[in-house]
């Protein structure tokens, strides 16, 4: 049984213009799904129909074993206690500090005693490297900070499946690396992810499969060398080809 | 509940009540433009001219905003007939609401001055272009598009602020509302319509205003 | 003119004179105070069910909009008489004090409502999306994450709106409410003089009002220059 599936479903934010269509999907447990294609492709929108942001027009998923009813609270809440998405711009919470951040939801929201959560979270943001900044607010943070401190916050809420939008698109070139090496670590775990990411050299490193998404829809899936080495839709050969020479 | 509405009664008087509505716009309209006119002259006073008429101006805005228009209407139509000066409850109500606007309106277009900014005169001075042009193409653009909004917010404010005459029996909206309604007692149908027509003055103000400001200055206002 | 009110000073200002323009004065505040404090209770509620999705909350999103429309467009004169004679006409019993009351809460409510849409849509839409991403409840959103950050938009409009109120309730002298502007009217038809009477009210207008004033644009200036936490 896929941890995730999903089966032909689209999604649009506005009616009638469709930013996602017919989108056949799965991932398996421990499976690391990266997301490739030109920007406008709909890779951001579909993590934000995983994690429920956006409810789709139609078709279905199931996350292990369980359909997900976007139209039912109970179910949505289901779904992000399983899921938990990393954004391209942080999104930290900019009133609170590293630690709070990090200790809000499984304290406030899950209802977790707060003694057994801040240990976790120390050791979390010890493994992203920031485990002299509990008390730093974001805006005293520089960006690769900040989004290995949403990524700590993200892994506190002990999530099955890990979304990655375009985590280091925001970022500075020279801070790219210190949050991929975060990455990096969680993927050596076996935890599931779905990662959209403009870093090539880093998706054909951790991906155990790609999807090459175009004009809202899954136009190619194959293991990283089937994706980068053999492509076989032309829209991913000249969206490959672009990328190695640019 | 022992009332029972008959709005059908007061229809007949609706043509009575909107002639009011043209003098409340009047009302509006002239203590607008004469403050804007006193507006423009207390802002130029306070950016450009000297500590001493920077103080007089600031007491005439600081007394007039801190206190109400209706106290200050009651000065002049019951406190200048002991200086011999006598005005009709219209001039007194418009001469208060001018006074009122003038001081709310230096403020509003002082901002407006202070929104040019040195910079761009100095870039204006080296492309070489003349005082005309700089008037024309750096300062009003930037007035305009600070002042726009405040500026519409305000003539809202003054339409609904002349409501006040009716307590001078000035026969604008609301002072022809209390006449219909003492005179047919159907009091809440009066000034249910009277609301409506302040309503839909106001709405068809806002509209014409965000015409205005997206075609004059391109400000992209929101009619509601 | 001058010696006329010279002469009247006196007369003027006795001990019980004083007292009954300072009880006037807190009827003034009180009004302004409640009037706007439950204002902004009702006015938060009205952004909440603003805020409400989906189809089956449509009637209430569509009444919200209209009252806080309607009820920004209509003067506050007129609202006073609407409540008056409503509160009449179907045989209710209230205090002049209560109608004042009521039509500055049915005002206040619609424009500050407006002010907290506005502190509120200050605040990025990202911020939004972490805390529904996280299972954030509407309230819990709220709580933890919006309000900490939008008070400091809101408040400032908030405050001068409550300032400016104070001015505005000098109408409900109209409904016999004995505030300040009431109680300067009824000197001045005991005979003294409108310089005087009026002169004094506006004073004490001015001793409620310049100080809140002031205090309001320092409070903008500290939290336009305060970090966000």
């Amino acid at each position: 049984m896929p941890h995730l599936e999903i089966a032909d479903l689209s999604a649009s934010y506005e009616k009638g213009v469709d930013v996602l269509s017919g989108i056949d999907l799965q991932v398996e447990r421990g499976e690391i799904l990266s997301l490739i294609g030109p920007s406008g492709s709909g890779k951001s929108t579909l993590l934000r129909v995983i994690v429920g942001l956006l409810p789709p027009d139609s078709g279905r998923m199931v996350v292990d074993g369980t359909p997900v009813n976007f139209h039912d609270k109970r179910s949505l809440r289901d779904l992000r206690g399983r899921c938990a998405i990393v954004f391209q711009q942080y999104n930290l919470f900019q009133n609170m500090n590293v630690m709070r951040n990090v200790t809000i939801a499984p304290t406030k929201i899950k209802k977790r005693a707060a003694a057994s959560v801040r240990a976790e979270a120390e050791a979390l943001l010890e493994k992203v490297g920031l485990g002299d900044k509990h008390d730093a607010y974001p805006d005293e943070l520089s960006g690769g900070q900040q989004q290995r401190v949403a990524i700590a916050r993200a892994l506190a809420l002990k999530p099955e499946i890990l979304l990655l939008d375009e985590v280091t698109s925001a970022l500075d070139p020279e801070l790219v690396n210190e949050v991929l090496d975060a990455v990096r670590v969680l993927a050596g775990e076996g935890m599931t992810m779905v990662v959209v990411s403009h870093e090539m050299g880093f998706v054909r490193e951790v991906s155990t499969r790609v999807a090459m998404m175009d004009e809202g829809r899954i136009v190619e899936t194959g293991t990283p060398e089937e994706i980068f080495d053999r492509p076989s839709a032309g829209r991913t050969r000249d969206f490959v080809a672009k990328i190695l020479r640019g | 509940m022992d009332y029972t509405f008959q709005f059908g009664v007061i229809a007949k008087h609706l043509p009575y009540l909107i002639g009011g509505a043209w003098l409340s716009l009047l009302l509006a309209f002239l203590a607008f433009w004469a403050g804007a006119v006193i507006g423009l002259l207390g802002a130029m006073g306070k950016t450009f001219g000297g500590r001493v008429l920077y103080r007089v101006i600031d007491v005439y805005v600081v007394f007039f905003t801190n206190t109400p228009a209706l106290v200050q209407i009651y000065v002049i139509f019951y406190g200048l007939p002991d200086l011999g000066i006598v005005l009709s409850p219209f001039n007194s109500v418009l001469l208060g609401l001018t006074l009122n606007c003038g001081a709310y309106l230096t403020e509003i277009q002082r901002a407006g001055f202070q929104s040019v900014r040195r910079e761009e005169l100095e870039a204006a001075e080296t492309l070489g272009m003349s005082l005309w042009q700089t008037v024309r193409y750096v300062i009003a653009p930037h007035i305009a598009k600070t002042l726009y909004a405040p500026l519409s917010n305000f003539y809202i404010w003054i339409v609904l602020g002349s409501s006040m005459a009716g307590i001078f029996a000035v026969e604008e909206l609301t002072g022809r509302a209390i006449n219909v309604s003492s005179s047919t007692f159907r009091t809440i149908e009066v000034f249910t319509y009277t609301a409506g027509i302040y309503v839909v003055l106001t709405v068809v103000a806002s509209a014409l205003l965000a015409l205005i400001g997206r075609h004059a200055f391109r400000v992209k206002a929101r009619i509601f | 003119m001058i010696e006329r009110i010279v002469d009247e000073i006196p007369r003027f200002f006795t001990w019980y004179n004083t007292i009954f323009f300072l009880q006037a004065m807190g009827v003034t505040l009180a009004l302004t105070l409640i009037g706007c404090g439950l204002g902004s209770i009702f006015g938060f509620a009205l952004v909440y069910g603003r805020q409400t999705r989906g189809r089956l909350f449509t009637p209430v999103r569509v009444l919200i909009v209209g009252y806080v429309e309607i009820f920004r467009r209509i003067p506050f004169l007129v609202l006073l008489f609407i409540v008056l004679f409503t509160t009449e006409g179907f045989g209710v019993r209230v205090s002049f004090f209560g109608i004042a009351l009521i039509a500055i809460c049915v005002i206040s409510t619609a424009y500050i409502s407006e002010i907290i849409r506005a502190g509120f849509e200050a605040i990025h839409r990202n911020q939004w999306d972490a805390a529904e991403a996280m299972n954030f409840g509407r309230v819990a959103t709220l709580r933890y994450v919006i309000m900490p950050q939008a008070w400091k938009v809101i408040l400032p409009p908030a405050f001068a709106y409550f300032v400016m109120f104070i001015k505005d309730t000098a109408l409900a002298s109209q409904m016999g409410v004995l505030e300040l502007t009431r109680v300067a009217k009824i000197f001045n038809d005991r005979g003294y003089s409108a310089f005087l009477t009026f002169g004094t009210c506006l004073l004490l207008y001015f001793i409620l009002s310049y100080p809140l004033t002031r205090f309001g644009q320092r409070l903008e200036r500290r939290l336009a220059s305060s970090r966000n936490r």
